[in-house]
């Protein structure tokens, strides 16, 4: 029977869809529900690294257990507040998928867009394929004239010194072959949204395969969060790092 | 070769040219010397475009948060008919 699957040119794939979680009790079980809703078909787990949250996700995250089974959700947690860049190396540790899906749990990365995302690297077979907020089809809500002027002129500045090779350097709505993540997070060292950046320009500098696919991003955090003259520096610090060592 | 590398070699090659010119005066000297100035204010030139561009065609979504909202609701009555309390935001 897998000999006839096989002649057909027919593979089914695992994704293994990770999800850093911080204090996101309620988001991340609309998330774990709108990804079983988008993917009825697909072999698929969800691994929520969770740091320590004090505000009940864990407990939430074992009612979801519950609800669709362990071997759907897996909760790999840590003691405490770690970083990004580890909590996917953690995630990494326990994925058996042949794909891994990076995303946010707050709600600005819908599950809706994954379809694509698989569909994307279906057909082009690319090693990596990233959701782009900046082209036509996908779009930002909750951003105002201000906030989209230093986004749209941080991403000039990137790709004029970078040359980076996709539109969306700061996304971190992203699949990756598994092999492929392994091996570009294994050379980062960055924090924070520069290390997505660092991951991207990375692959680029590696030769590997990346294709884009337009998403819509709703920022329901921003108007908590500003980006001030700190965040600017850093950004621009990451750019020369950048710079200087890809 | 790393990126920075690339970016050198392109820079040494457009000042080699721009000393050949200097030196081969096919163009008149003073021209020549501000070229590097020309070069530099195109540049910023054509960054400040783009950006102004980019910022006018930003592409932005906002039946996206009121789809989201409607996933939120359906999302939570799904779990409250399924007895997970995911209390409130």
């Amino acid at each position: 029977m897998a000999d006839e699957k096989e002649t057909k040119g027919e593979k089914k794939y695992k994704y293994s869809i990770l999800i850093p979680t911080y204090n996101e009790r309620l988001n991340i079980a609309i998330i774990v529900y709108l990804v079983f809703k988008h993917l009825r078909d697909v072999d698929f787990e969800i691994i929520v690294v969770d740091d320590g949250s004090p505000d009940g996700t864990q407990e939430i995250v074992k009612q979801l257990q519950q609800l669709y089974g362990e071997d759907r959700i897996l909760l790999r947690a840590r003691a405490k507040k770690l970083g990004l860049g580890t909590a996917y190396i953690h995630g990494l540790k326990h994925a058996s998928g042949d794909f891994v899906v990076i995303m946010d749990a707050d709600l600005s990365h819908h599950p809706k867009y994954l379809p694509s995302f698989i569909k994307k690297q279906l057909e082009t077979n690319a090693s990596i394929v990233t959701g782009t907020r900046y082209v036509k089809g996908g779009g930002v809500h909750g951003w105002n004239l201000m906030r989209k002027l230093t986004s749209r002129g941080a991403n000039v500045l990137a790709q004029t010194l970078l040359w980076p090779g996709v539109s969306d350097l700061t996304g971190s709505f992203r699949l990756y072959k598994k092999s492929v993540l392994e091996d570009v997070i294994s050379s980062c060292v960055s924090k924070g949204y520069v290390f997505q950046m660092e991951m991207i320009v990375r692959a680029t500098r590696k030769g590997y395969h990346i294709e884009e696919v337009p998403i819509t991003f709703v920022d329901r955090v921003f108007g908590t969060s500003k980006l001030g003259g700190s965040e600017i520096v850093e950004y621009l610090k990451g750019l020369v790092y950048l710079l200087l060592t890809t | 070769m790393k990126h920075i590398v690339k970016i050198l070699s392109l820079l040494v090659t457009i000042s080699a040219f721009w000393i050949g010119l200097l030196q081969a005066a096919i163009v008149p000297r003073t021209h020549t010397w501000l070229l590097p100035i020309y070069f530099i204010v195109s540049l910023g030139c054509y960054g400040l475009l783009m950006v102004g561009i980019g910022l006018m065609q930003f592409p932005t979504c906002p039946q996206e948060a009121l789809l989201l909202q409607k996933d939120i609701v359906e999302a939570k009555d799904f779990f409250k008919h399924k007895g997970v309390d995911v209390g409130s935001d």
